[in-house]
């Protein structure tokens, strides 16, 4: 990287010119989009080219490891001081699923908020070098980081597509 | 796929028809409290006044205040707790279930089933600790070990439902933050000045970008797939309470599914209940349409016939059982000292429901609110029969009872109502009550081009 990278947002009112100009961009070899969306839209994380959110793997590994925790919490209390209660024998497996069911619900939901917390970087406590407060109501958005070279490029595809307002500014914009 | 949900958001809500409509409305109600949600506010808190106030009453007189006597060492306080247990469910139903289920009628209700939700668990939580006396040890409820090293009995199912209960009300009220956070934000791009301070702190920085969505639309998904067997399994384990005992009336394999349906049923009733004063008071009928309603309105005649056939086919095998006790305890239930109570469960909740077979009730809102009123009486009934009931009337004749709730009783039973309304109240001015990004989902995109077949 040379110069610090120019960095354009176009606010779009409809759908597909949103898509159109991310595709566009794409198209020319841009590396570094960030769209935003008024609501979670696929069209738009197809344009960009997602696949599997890595969330699951936070998912499985919280919910397995509450399953495991539930069974050797209630296995190991139970063989510290065995206590005969009720007839039932000191291990009682059966009678410890519902615990380590709860807990592999518990242990799942934590750890999928901690994922997405993580992948997504929230909280942010930064704002946006530059932002749209019309992204929250009813607008689309487009950023691009281009090399400062290629500003002149980006800036045209982004207006091919007829913003309704288009943001500049110099400084670097965190991906 | 953009053709489809063009359509969909047609059929949903006719009269929304641009994107910005629903921050504009949702929003609004988030900045003028009228004088009628003044007027509520000031009763609930006085209900919530008279709540604590009586707690604290029985906290230093003695659990002698009650009406509790052996052999029913449970009455107004279980019946409750098992009440607003079985009101929450059906908020995770609607946020979760019918997420996985892609219901697109629910986007406008979930919200308020889900704030329903977590309130209610807030509220149900409170009855153990009543209901312990000695509210202050509360805390023995959690399993660690006792001075002498002994932990609690995991195979009992009241330790079950500690667990149960407490994971309930972590992963409802995380998912309901969870799903609040890109409205916030959207309340937060519109406010101005101390408002926008405090929506841009809880709104943890959400901009909406498409990696924030693009993994917040997988952690939901997950959620929801993990809430779902979650909102089974609470009730399920709150039946087993009873069923897990050998009390005749308790002990039945048909609980867990009947517990679960008929927290359904109750919760449903009372997402109606609340959700149509609020149509009312904020405006939304464009967002809350009839169609809405009607489609509750199935869910409560679903579940009613479920929870109708559950209490005949207890009455049935405790006939075909030729168990002698089993017949006299369900004898008693409906001719016996609580014959009243029994009626009135099967009359709200069997008999009532009936009339949403048709078309004309399902779409007449007050027809609708009504009903759910009876179904929310009919449902703490049932609970009262269940547990009363059957404990008045055990095995041995000279351990039979009588059960009488006191005046302490009943004020805590009203006071959680009011505990209730005073969180949902503050909930519709302070977070969005309508899911603004989600209903965004199901309504049509704006196009600048015809909608187009394009990207998978």
């Amino acid at each position: 990287m040379s110069a610090p990278d120019q960095v354009l947002l176009a606010s779009y009112d409809y759908l597909d010119s949103a898509v159109a100009a991310i595709e566009g961009l794409r198209k020319a070899g841009f590396k570094s989009l960030k769209a935003y969306a008024p609501y979670p839209e696929h069209h738009i994380e197809a344009a960009l080219g997602y696949g599997q959110s890595p969330v699951r793997v936070f998912t499985l590994v919280g919910g397995l490891t509450g399953a495991a925790t539930g069974f050797a919490f209630t296995s190991w209390t139970s063989m510290e001081w065995p206590l005969v209660v009720g007839g039932k024998p000191i291990l009682s497996i059966p009678a410890y699923v519902p615990i380590a069911f709860e807990l592999t619900v518990l242990f799942g939901a934590l750890s999928t908020i901690v994922g997405l917390f993580i992948l997504s970087r929230l909280p942010a406590v930064k704002p946006p070098v530059i932002y749209d407060p019309e992204f929250t109501n009813g607008r689309y958005g487009v950023q691009v980081d281009a090399p400062s070279e290629r500003a002149a490029e980006a800036r045209r595809i982004l207006q091919a597509h007829e913003p309704a307002q288009l943001q500049e500014s110099a400084e670097a914009g965190h991906a | 796929m953009a053709t489809a949900t063009t359509e969909r958001g047609a059929l949903t809500h006719p009269d929304i028809h641009r994107l910005s409509d629903v921050n504009r409305d949702v929003l609004k109600i988030l900045s003028r409290p009228g004088k009628g949600w003044w007027a509520l506010f000031a009763l609930a808190a006085a209900g919530v006044g008279l709540f604590f106030g009586t707690w604290a009453y029985q906290l230093y007189m003695g659990l002698g205040v009650w009406g509790l006597n052996s052999p029913s060492g449970w009455g107004v306080d279980i019946t409750t707790f098992v009440f607003w247990v079985g009101i929450a469910h059906s908020g995770t139903l609607i946020s979760a279930i019918l997420f996985l289920f892609r219901a697109p009628w629910r986007q406008s209700v979930y919200r308020l089933a889900e704030a329903m939700t977590v309130f209610a668990v807030m509220t149900a939580g409170l009855f153990p600790l009543i209901h312990l006396g000695r509210g202050w040890l509360g805390y023995w409820l959690f399993p660690y070990p006792n001075s002498r090293f002994l932990w609690p009995n995991f195979r009992s199912p009241l330790v079950w439902d500690v667990f149960a209960v407490t994971t309930y009300f972590t992963v409802s009220a995380t998912f309901f933050f969870l799903g609040c956070i890109p409205d916030i934000a959207a309340a937060r791009d519109q406010a101005t000045g101390l408002r926008k301070k405090f929506y841009s702190l809880i709104s943890l920085g959400w901009r909406g970008t498409d990696s924030q969505w693009h993994h917040f639309g997988k952690a939901y998904i997950f959620l929801a797939a993990l809430a779902t067997p979650l909102v089974l399994s609470v009730h399920s384990v709150v039946s087993w309470d009873f069923a897990m005992s050998i009390v005749p009336g308790w002990h039945a394999t048909i609980f867990a599914p009947y517990f679960v349906a008929g927290a359904i049923f109750s919760g449903v009733a009372m997402v109606i209940t609340l959700a149509v004063p609020m149509r009312k008071l904020f405006g939304l009928e464009a967002y809350l349409t009839i169609k809405h309603f009607d489609a509750l309105a199935k869910l409560v005649m679903l579940t009613s016939l479920i929870v109708l056939y559950a209490y005949l086919s207890e009455f049935f095998m405790a006939w075909y059982s030729g168990e002698e006790i089993e017949r006299a305890s369900f004898w008693n239930r409906l001719f016996g000292q609580y014959w009243w109570a029994t009626w009135t469960m099967l009359v709200c909740n069997g008999m009532v429901p009936i009339l949403l077979w048709f078309k004309r009730v399902r779409h007449s809102i007050s027809a609708l609110f009504v009903i759910s009123i009876f179904i929310n009486i009919g449902m703490w009934f049932e609970r009262w029969v269940i547990i009363v009931t059957s404990l008045t009337h055990e095995f041995e004749p000279w351990a039979w009872g009588v059960y009488r709730p006191t005046i302490v009783e009943m004020s805590l039973l009203a006071g959680s109502f009011a505990w209730f309304g005073f969180w949902f109240l503050l909930f519709t001015r302070i977070l969005p009550p309508v899911a603004i990004a989600e209903l965004k989902e199901v309504l049509p995109p704006p196009l600048r081009g015809k909608p187009k077949e394009a990207h998978g």
